[in-house]
C-alpha cells in the first residue's frame, strides 16, 4: 500500500499492474490471488448478510387474525361509538349504518380512546384528536383514522377486516 | 527480626508464585512501577506515566471514570437480575414484581440498576459536553471522539432496550412509539420495524429480541468500544491537560 503511494507519482502514465509486472515475476499471480481472496470475502459477506436477514425475519407469526368478530348489531346502541381495546377497533352505529375505524393512532401507534363528553376520539400519547368519522381535529397525527371493511356474517355477527383500510366510506345496514 | 505485615507482604511479593503472575515483583523504582502497569493485561491499556495534573478534579471532573463506574454497577446488578427474570409474556411482568416484593434485596438491585442507568446516560452527556467545551476532541484525539459518539449510541440503545423488559404499560407503549419512529426510515422503515420486533406488533418476539440485545449484544459492543476508547487515550498522548496559563 505504501509502495503504491510512493511510486504512483513517479510513473503517472503507467497503470500499476503494468508497472508491477516489470518489478517482479509473479506480481500478476499475487494480484490475481489477492483479488480472488477479496472477491470470495465479499461473496461470503453478502451471503452472510442475506442469511442473517432471512434468519431474523420470522416465517411464522403467532399474531391475532386481522379479521375480528365485533359483535351482534344490537350490542351497539344507536348513535354510539364502541371501542374494542383488544382488537383495536371502533364500531360506530350511525344514522347511515354501521362502520368501523382503526383505533391505533396514525401518529406513533398508541391505542386511542373514545371520550363521550367531548364527542371525540383522543390519543393519550401525544394528544391527537379525531371526530367519530376518523377525521383529525387536533394534534400531530398525519392521517385520519382508517375506515375498515365491515360486513354482516351469516351467523348475524358484524365482522371487521383490520388489514383492509377503505378508500371510500361504506356503511352496513343491519 | 520478627515478621511484620510489611516484611511478610514483601516475602509474598518476591515468591515464585507471585512473580510468575506479576513479573515486575516488588520494588519501588520507576522501572518497577512502569513494568507493573505495562505488564498487566488490564492496566496496560493505560499510560505508565501521566502528568499529575491529569489526576486532578479540574481537567475531567472525573466524568469518564464515573461513567465507567456506573457501567460496572449496571453489569453486576444486571447479571444478578437475570437470575430471576424470564423474558417471556406475561412472566416478565410477574418476575419484575417478584424482584420488587419477594426476592431478598431484589428491590435494591432493581432500583440500583435503574438509577445507575439514568446516571450513566446523564454522565455520558456531561462527559461529552466537558470534552467538547474544553476542546479535548481536537486532533490527535478526533478518532476517540468518534468512538465516544458510538458509545453514546450504545448507551442510548441499552437504555431503550432495557425499558421494554419490565413489560408494563409504560414499557409497552414506549416501545410501540419507538418502533413506529423506526418505521419512519425511508424505504426500509417497515422492514426495520419488522426485524426489530420480530413481528408486526410488540409481543413475545419483541421482548426476547430486546432482552438478547440488552443483555448480550449491546454490552459486548460497549465493552469492546470502551476498551478501544481507553487504549486510544494512551495512544493519543494521554488525557487532554492544557498548559497552565501564566497570569
Amino acid at each position: 500500500m505504501s509502495d503504491d503511494k510512493q511510486e504512483a507519482p513517479a510513473h503517472p502514465a503507467q497503470g500499476s499492474a503494468a508497472h508491477k509486472d516489470g518489478e517482479c515475476a509473479d506480481c500478476s499471480r499475487r494480484e490475481f490471488f489477492a483479488k480472488l481472496g477479496l472477491g470470495s470475502l465479499i461473496v461470503a459477506g453478502v451471503g452472510t448478510g442475506l442469511f442473517a436477514y432471512e434468519y431474523f425475519s420470522p416465517n411464522v407469526l403467532f399474531e391475532a387474525s386481522p379479521i375480528v368478530k365485533a359483535g351482534k348489531p344490537d350490542q351497539f346502541p344507536p348513535n354510539s361509538v364502541t371501542l374494542d381495546a383488544q382488537s383495536g377497533i371502533y364500531l360506530v352505529n350511525s344514522a347511515k349504518g354501521y362502520y368501523a375505524l382503526g383505533a391505533i393512532c396514525t401518529h406513533l401507534g398508541c391505542l386511542t380512546a373514545w371520550k363521550p363528553e367531548l364527542d371525540l376520539i383522543a390519543c393519550p400519547c401525544h394528544g391527537s384528536r379525531f371526530n367519530r368519522d376518523g377525521i383529525k381535529v387536533a394534534g400531530p397525527a398525519p392521517q385520519p383514522l382508517p375506515w375498515l371493511k365491515v360486513w354482516l356474517a351469516d351467523d348475524g355477527y358484524l365482522m371487521v377486516d383490520r388489514s383492509t383500510p377503505l378508500k371510500v366510506q361504506e356503511f352496513v345496514k343491519a | 527480626m520478627a515478621p511484620t505485615i510489611k516484611t511478610e507482604w514483601e516475602r509474598i511479593r518476591n515468591s515464585g508464585v507471585w512473580r510468575s503472575i506479576f513479573r515486575s515483583g516488588s520494588g519501588a523504582s520507576n522501572l518497577h512501577r512502569a513494568e507493573a502497569i505495562q505488564q498487566n493485561v488490564f492496566l496496560h491499556l493505560f499510560s505508565v506515566k501521566i502528568r499529575s495534573r491529569a489526576l486532578e478534579f479540574k481537567p475531567t471532573w472525573f466524568l469518564g471514570a464515573l461513567t465507567l463506574t456506573t457501567f460496572f454497577i449496571l453489569v453486576v446488578t444486571g447479571i444478578l437480575l437475570m437470575f430471576y427474570y424470564h423474558p417471556s409474556v406475561p412472566q416478565a411482568y410477574a418476575d419484575m414484581k417478584d424482584l420488587q416484593f419477594v426476592v431478598a434485596s431484589g428491590v435494591f438491585l432493581r432500583n440500583l440498576h435503574r438509577w445507575s442507568a439514568h446516571a450513566m446516560v446523564f454522565l455520558v452527556f456531561a462527559h461529552m459536553f466537558k470534552v467538547f467545551y474544553r476542546g479535548a476532541y481536537r486532533p490527535p484525539r478526533q478518532f476517540n471522539w468518534v468512538i465516544g459518539v458510538f458509545l453514546l449510541l450504545v448507551t442510548l440503545l441499552l437504555s431503550y432496550t432495557g425499558y421494554l423488559l419490565p413489560w408494563d404499560q409504560l414499557a409497552f407503549w414506549a416501545v410501540t412509539v419507538g418502533s413506529n419512529i423506526a418505521k419512519a426510515v425511508p424505504l426500509v422503515g417497515d422492514k426495520v420495524r419488522f426485524l426489530m420486533l420480530g413481528g408486526n406488533e410488540v409481543n413475545a418476539n419483541a421482548l426476547l429480541r430486546f432482552y438478547v440485545l440488552h443483555c448480550v449484544i449491546l454490552p459486548l459492543a460497549a465493552v469492546a468500544l470502551v476498551g478501544v476508547h481507553f487504549w486510544r487515550i494512551r495512544k493519543d498522548g494521554g488525557l487532554y491537560v492544557p498548559e497552565k496559563k501564566t497570569l
